[in-house]
């Protein structure tokens, strides 16, 4: 067993709409930024493990297949995750687990969604006997989650749109982003198409292309490299059923878990004290205040106060999502690994314009499908156990 | 490593096609079986990992309703592997080596007669630009494999058929084989074609199966089985994904995994007394047991995928198989391999020792 494992490079590709590229070309752009990034070579990586939401998104069957070359991943063992939206938190605990367990010195970790090159409503809309074809999409599901939120904190509605201007203005901080709206306002939000109520087109996450890798490594395996690494404090994944009278979905009990024992291991008992920079999975906006409670960083009804008071804004107290997150770009096999990447990146120091200043400890967050799925990880600028 | 044992396996009978369950009803008994053999309940698991894929369901989410029949409540620890559940196997190992937890649970649920064509959809494994627009049929990358085994003299149609005939009669006592009967070679040798050099039984049948291995360690191993599986190794290792640029007469990668298997294990392929091989066409045994360097073990004594391959659980009824022949106290060492894409492009190597 490694106790301390280090985050040694980050690569990503512009997120957009890229038909010009092959799935392998994208991948591999993210890929060869990573690599860059560690300062390391192909020959001293020994484990790939791959992140990619279903294979029906964009119609190619298990990819590690076809990416083993543009992955750099010949030779070695690959493993292709898939737990929805949050998959790409999965790999990456998956990766570190595999330099944890002494079975890997130096992982990477891959992930992409290529969704130009496919059909996602087609590919969820899953012909189920008994069940109705809604092809309501998933935002036809969060809605009634969003309307019961609002019921019980008694929300005002101007949250999310003030949720949604404060992700695109941080966006246009972040050249990887694939929604640019440096003119956004409040009043465009709100007059934007209503889709699934209360979302607002504005209110919504993009679909995207897009691809990002990460390299893991342990401590006595790490690159020497001008650029500091992140050190992993803690990590943790849960799943809960996704369909049953008396779940909650507005407060998971998964997320909760999940929550509580990354905290642990990070040694962590105020979140919201010790938690510097938040990139959360927000595909629509009401989800901020949703994840900041759900994951410990507000007292439950008491998100939506941080964000009326501008404390997660960029230059708040907290920011969430300082890359613009997902409502600025969503290629959903990549989501849940580049708001891990995006933590790691702000408490290396890297994170160029949206950089936020003394970010010393980092939640990065992703979860997926019916928010049954959930990964987090605690990220920090020094070692464990070391002077925060 | 820390002392990891596989416990218990459980498997349903491979159909060639099970219409009348759905995923989770196929998957349900046989987790209550896999369970059952050690006397533990769900809430001891500590740590679920499963292996499906969505393209046999012909829907997104698939993996989704096996979950929510398993039961997922409270919250659990779970990952999945769009892949064969044997590297869902590989990952329950990993996190095992964590020491967060001491019983993991891994389920494999494949049911490839749900596809209308897998002509269809089998080109879809492909380079998506290249390859699969060329749709070749599902097994003629085989084909071109088997055929230039032939050319270089490393197997011939007759022991092709040897294989199969020793597979299907081996099947015979296997009460999950979807196929099994005593053949002669020239009653084999007599069937037609479907993609030259392979007939119709070196291609093994697909079908609809569920899996589940329990994993242990240490003590907690000692305690739920009589006689615990240890895996001793196990690795796994991809190639290159063009056929038109590999060796197809060699399997490099399950040739490096067997290496580094055997280095973790402390003993090797030739030192084992059963071999399970993910043989999805009769030619790959041959190739296999090259590769691997598999001397005198018995090879796939359950029949193998020749006798029944219910997609992603095929690889992770091989480590079973092996398995249960150790637990029974048939074995004392065996090695179980596990594939996935064409031409054995990913291979997995997994050694099993009893104490």
């Amino acid at each position: 067993m490694t106790s301390n494992l280090a985050v040694v490079g980050i690569g990503q590709s512009k997120q957009a709409k890229r038909r010009e590229v092959t799935i392998g070309a994208l991948v591999r752009e993210a890929v060869t930024a990573a690599m860059a990034d560690a300062e390391l070579e192909f020959a001293d990586i020994d484990a790939v493990v791959l992140s990619k939401t279903p294979d029906l998104f964009d119609g190619v069957m298990n990819p590690e297949l076809y990416l083993a070359d543009a992955m750099g991943a010949v030779g070695l063992p690959v493993t292709r995750v898939f737990t929805g939206g949050s998959v790409g938190g999965h790999a990456a605990i998956y990766g570190a687990h595999l330099v944890a367990a002494g079975l890997a010195k130096r992982v990477l970790v891959v992930a992409y969604s290529k969704e130009s090159e496919g059909n996602f409503t087609w590919a969820l809309s899953r012909p189920l006997p008994f069940s109705a074809q809604l092809g309501a999409g998933a935002g036809g599901h969060f809605a009634p989650v969003i309307r019961e939120y609002i019921r019980r904190s008694d929300a005002p509605e101007h949250i999310g749109w003030k949720v949604a201007v404060n992700h695109r203005l941080n966006g246009i901080r972040n050249p990887y982003a694939h929604v640019q709206r440096p003119d956004i306002t409040v009043e465009e939000v709100r007059s934007s198409p209503m889709l699934w109520d209360p979302i607002r087109y504005l209110e919504s996450c993009p679909s995207s292309d897009g691809a990002c890798a990460i390299v893991v490594t342990s401590d006595e395996d790490r690159p020497q490299t001008a650029r500091p690494p992140a050190w992993i404090h803690g990590m943790a994944w849960r799943t809960e059923t996704g369909h049953f009278a008396g779940r909650d979905e507005v407060n998971p009990q998964a997320g909760r878990d999940c929550a509580a024992e990354v905290y642990r291991h990070a040694g962590i008992t105020e979140p919201a004290r010790d938690i510097r920079v938040a990139e959360l999975y927000i595909p629509y906006s009401w989800y901020e205040p949703i994840w900041l409670e759900n994951t410990g960083l507000a007292a439950i009804g008491e998100g939506w106060r941080m964000v009326d008071d501008d404390r997660t804004a960029f230059g708040g107290e907290l920011p969430v999502n300082p890359s613009g997150g997902v409502l600025c770009g969503n290629p959903t096999g990549a989501t849940g690994l580049l708001r891990f990447a995006e933590a790691a990146l702000q408490v290396r120091g890297q994170a160029g314009e949206h950089q936020v200043d003394g970010a010393r400890r980092a939640l990065g967050h992703a979860m997926g499908g019916a928010s049954q799925f959930h990964a987090m990880w605690v990220v920090g600028a020094a070692k464990p156990g070391e002077t925060q | 490593m820390r002392d990891v044992a596989v416990v218990s396996f459980a498997q349903s009978p491979c159909l060639r096609a099970n219409r009348q369950d759905d995923m989770a009803e196929t998957l349900l008994p046989v987790i209550q079986e896999g369970l059952s053999n050690t006397g533990i309940d769900r809430d001891r698991v500590d740590f679920f990992a499963s292996g499906s894929h969505d393209f046999f369901e012909g829907r997104t989410f698939s993996y989704i309703e096996s979950l929510d029949a398993v039961g997922a409540w409270p919250p659990v620890s779970e990952s999945h592997v769009e892949m064969d559940a044997a590297w869902a196997f590989a990952e329950a190992w990993t996190w095992m080596q964590l020491g967060e937890g001491d019983i993991s649970l891994v389920y494999g649920i494949g049911r490839g007669s749900l596809a209308a064509d897998l002509d269809q959809v089998m080109p879809s494994q492909l380079d998506p630009y290249f390859l699969t627009p060329l749709r070749p049929h599902r097994d003629a990358l085989a084909g071109l494999q088997a055929a230039a085994l032939l050319d270089a003299g490393l197997v011939t149609e007759r022991a092709m058929a040897e294989t199969v005939q020793r597979c299907l009669a081996d099947a015979t006592t296997n009460t999950a084989a979807a196929k099994a009967g005593h053949y002669s070679v020239e009653e084999l040798m007599a069937a037609p074609y479907v993609a030259t050099p392979l007939r119709t039984h070196d291609v093994g049948p697909i079908g609809d199966a569920a899996a589940v291995i329990v994993l242990a360690a240490g003590d907690t191993a000692r305690q739920l089985a009589d006689r615990p599986a240890w895996v001793r190794g196990l690795d796994h290792r991809i190639e290159t994904h063009y056929p038109g640029v590999r060796n197809l007469t060699d399997s490099v990668s399950a040739r490096s995994a067997a290496r580094r298997a055997a280095e973790l294990a402390g003993f090797a392929a030739m030192d084992v007394d059963i071999a399970e091989l993910h043989t999805e066409y009769s030619y790959q045994e041959a190739l296999l047991a090259t590769a691997l360097n598999v001397k005198d073990a018995h090879i796939n004594p359950s029949g193998g995928p020749l006798a029944g391959r219910p997609v992603t659980a095929t690889g992770l009824v091989r480590i079973g198989e092996v398995a249960q022949r150790i637990l029974d106290g048939r074995a004392d060492r065996g090695l179980a391999h596990a594939t996935n894409g064409p031409a054995l492009q990913h291979n997995l190597v997994c050694l099993l020792e009893g104490e």
